[in-house]
């Protein structure tokens, strides 16, 4: 089950590890994705601190860390192709994944439903 | 995700409002008007639809002016805009445009324009965040000559190597047209002043519409099948890619035209030993940059990586931004380049072609080469 933040990003928890995204409204809203920068493996992330800069033709934007963690791994494909984010923002286009320090903030989080009603 | 902010000023529109919200077009503030800055298509796609077929733009927010002397002799008009621009306006033919620029005291640039003969007047077109500025200051300083903002007027730019095909179903006679030529032509019965002109590098056409037709002859294009709607995103990457100024970021009252790099613009006959040397505000300046240089100048810059740089970025002599040497004025990624573009000023000293040069993004230094002007080849019919 996917859990939203009101930052616009996704995460999917397996086990301790959450894999991280950002949402169909906010590819959206983008636009067309030109340069997307990920973090390294072995970031300590914090919640709502700088993760990701992700670029549209237009402007640059940050993308936040949903909750604190370590990021154990880095999706390569959006960076060699910022397009996958356009056209699978919530599947193949996931931006890194994070191994939780708390998983339990995980229930913190929005619900499909809540993310829905927040974007109207 | 950042949130945007959102401008609750209100907004003015163009004759063509509803046509974008009927498009589906994602609308910002831009310069005071409500206008569309991509459609369904995406900026990229616009962008790149433009450069190989026709793109049409509306650009209605741009201030539509008439000159003309109290005389009714073309001369007397051209004479006095002579001396608030630095361009030949007195031997520019009937029928024909020239681009030129407002210059005050201190030889930085007002406002960027385009200069039309239209016979017994000039027609001046200038930009939307200008267009007050520039009419009071027509008005204040252009003796003997009525100035009129034309309030009832759409204009829409048709660019791309397809826009003559485009615009030829409205009017055969298009293709004896020449880069720059203005001509009176009805379009659909409605008369219209179409200029071979226009901002993307591309060969196409600014069409100058009464407002009251303009959602009639937009839809007419449009219905070609090489003519789609283009926004204010692609209009801006298109004009980069083809070196082209924007007014309010690579040009404004603290860069004079030498820095900016359009000495082009203008003509032997205000140069020092023409003519009608100088007599434009600044000229002593502009003039001497003119024969001695200047300490800076707008160049290209290519950023090696693939992140864009954007405007504002401050640019170094070192990877490591000890000696900051210059800034970003416009920078994106453009799509015909498949890579970032950007535009800027440095030293003249660094401002050959193939210098590097390093720009602060995100704490980092990333490479930059100065490359010449412009990143694409234009497609103008000379």
């Amino acid at each position: 089950m996917l859990k939203f933040t009101a930052e616009h990003e996704w995460l999917k928890l397996e086990g301790d590890v959450a894999t991280v995204g950002i949402t169909q409204h906010a590819a959206d809203q983008l636009g067309d994705l030109v340069f997307v920068e990920l973090p390294e493996v072995g970031a300590e992330l914090v919640k709502d601190g700088n993760a990701a800069t992700v670029e549209s033709v237009k402007a640059a934007s940050d993308v936040y860390s949903p909750l604190d963690g370590e990021v154990v791994e880095i999706n390569q494909a959006i960076v060699d192709d910022p397009s996958l984010v356009n056209s699978d923002p919530q599947a193949a286009a996931w931006f890194f994944k994070l191994k939780l320090k708390n998983v339990s903030d995980v229930d913190g989080l929005m619900d499909e439903a809540a993310y829905k009603d927040l974007i109207g | 995700m950042g949130d945007q902010t959102n401008d609750q000023t209100v907004l003015k529109i163009t004759p063509l409002h509803a046509l974008h919200l009927s498009l589906g077009a994602k609308m910002v503030p831009f310069a005071g008007y409500d206008m569309p800055v991509q459609y369904p298509l995406g900026v990229m796609k616009e962008h790149l639809h433009t450069r190989t077929a026709a793109g049409l733009f509306d650009v209605s927010h741009m201030g539509q002016v008439i000159v003309k002397a109290k005389s009714g002799e073309y001369a007397d008009a051209a004479l006095a805009l002579e001396k608030l621009v630095p361009v030949d306006i007195l031997a520019l033919k009937e029928g024909r445009q020239r681009y030129g620029f407002f210059t005050d005291a201190n030889g930085g640039i007002l406002d960027d324009l385009m200069i039309t003969n239209r016979g017994d007047h000039l027609l001046v077109v200038v930009n939307a965040a200008c267009k007050d500025q520039d009419v009071a200051h027509m008005k204040a300083n252009l003796a003997g000559c009525d100035v009129e903002l034309l309030e009832d007027r759409a204009l829409i730019a048709l660019q791309g190597p397809r826009a003559q095909a485009v615009l030829a179903e409205l009017w055969a006679g298009v293709s004896a047209m020449k880069f720059m030529d203005v001509r009176e032509v009805p379009l659909h019965d409605v008369p219209c002043i179409v200029s071979r002109s226009g901002y993307s590098g591309e060969d196409g056409f600014e069409i100058s519409v009464p407002a009251d037709k303009a959602e009639e002859i937009a839809k007419a294009l449009l219905e070609h099948p090489d003519c789609e709607a283009i926004g204010l995103g692609a209009r801006d990457s298109l004009r980069l890619e083809a070196g082209l100024c924007l007014y309010g970021n690579d040009i404004d009252t603290t860069t004079s035209p030498i820095e900016a790099s359009l000495e082009w613009a203008l003509q032997k006959a205000r140069k020092t030993g023409g003519d009608r040397e100088g007599g434009f505000p600044g000229a002593e300046r502009i003039l001497a940059e003119l024969a001695n240089g200047t300490s800076r100048r707008r160049v290209g810059l290519k950023p090696e990586g693939k992140a864009p740089v954007r405007s504002h970025a401050k640019l170094y002599a070192d990877a490591e931004g000890k000696t900051e040497i210059g800034e970003v004025t416009s920078g994106t990624f453009g799509p015909s380049v498949e890579g970032p573009v950007a535009m800027g000023y440095l030293p003249t000293a660094q401002s050959t072609p193939g210098t590097q040069v390093y720009a602060e993004v995100r704490g980092k230094y990333l490479p930059m080469t100065v490359a010449a002007l412009p990143f694409i080849t234009p497609t103008y019919k000379r």
